[in-house]
């Protein structure tokens, strides 16, 4: 959902300053590919060993979901600046602005833009949808019915509110997400290499509590470092 | 191909943010796979082993970078 916030507000500032139908298009076409995407590769990881899937997705869904974690942490920290959705819209707009007027025909700046960021922020969905329904056997599914859910909901309350989402706690919605990720990673690298986790599937419970709970405290370490380190957002 | 380049890094960019956090995460996954794989860890520690290896870097890689 964070990633579809994103791309929402690069789009809006495209269908603001360029238009609907170059914005619209863009981000129509990028969709598309990201679903051929999905299409392609989800089905293939199933000719893969379920052991090397889980290794390779295990450890891919660490480094992913763990930097995820660490940002959100110095985020919450104060120790870099949080995402500013309206920030991020106003230096879209002013760089759209910049490429001149348009002309009469279709938008290929509008156009390329909308696909660019589309494509850029859904790669990103597409590898914890893949991510996460390689993992198991039927997972596929569900994950990708949570994709087009998160993105129906960003679409419907960007029609409604027609701005960018700056009231979405993001780094909150970060920071969760890194957890999960970290503790769904962790718990398949485990299963990869055949560790026997206490209490099995509901070890993956513990991690996630795990996980929170140590950048939780981490956060709280990091907001004691001094001042001068700060970065006002 | 200049479009291709870009998608490339922010693959990347997907994993790796600071260099040293993975580097030192796929290390201690390499090092788990070496110890669980020659027996040299007990079968029951070996899930909580390898969080408490992701849970040290994490806390002490995030800390240098805020007390950086």
């Amino acid at each position: 959902m964070v990633e579809f916030v994103e791309a929402l507000t690069v789009i809006l500032a495209v269908g603001t300053v360029r238009g609907w139908r170059g914005a619209l298009s863009g981000a129509g076409a990028a969709l598309a590919v990201l679903l051929v995407l999905v299409a392609v590769l989800g089905p293939a990881l199933g000719a893969v060993p379920l052991g090397w899937i889980q290794l390779g997705v295990g450890a891919l869904l660490l480094l992913f979901g763990m930097r995820w974690l660490r940002k959100a942490s110095l985020r919450a920290a104060g120790i870099i600046p949080l995402h500013d959705e309206a920030a991020a819209f106003a230096k879209e707009t002013e760089r759209l602005r910049g490429h001149g007027e348009m002309g009469a025909g279709f938008d290929r700046v509008g156009f390329a833009a909308a696909f660019q960021i589309t494509m850029l922020e859904g790669i990103e969905v597409v590898f914890i949808v893949i991510a996460i329904g390689a993992g198991r056997a039927g997972l596929l599914a569900p994950a990708c019915l949570g994709a087009v859910a998160a993105l129906a909901v960003v679409i419907a309350l960007g029609v409604a509110v027609h701005r960018p989402l700056a009231q979405i706690p993001e780094n909150t919605l970060k920071f969760v997400v890194g957890v999960l990720l970290s503790a769904f990673g962790a718990f398949w690298f485990g299963e990869g290499l055949g560790v026997a986790w206490p209490g099995d599937d509901w070890a993956i419970l513990a991690l996630i509590a795990g996980f929170a709970l140590v950048a939780l405290v981490t956060t709280r370490l990091s907001r004691a470092a001094p001042e001068r380190m700060r970065i006002s957002a | 191909m200049k479009w291709l380049k870009t998608i490339w890094d922010e693959f990347i960019g997907l994993f790796v943010d600071d260099v040293s956090f993975a580097f030192a995460i796929v290390i201690w996954l390499a090092v788990a796979y070496v110890l669980f794989h020659m027996e040299l860890a007990p079968p029951l520690w070996r899930g909580p082993l390898l969080f408490a290896g992701l849970a040290a870097i994490f806390v002490e890689n995030t800390l240098r970078r805020a007390r950086k």
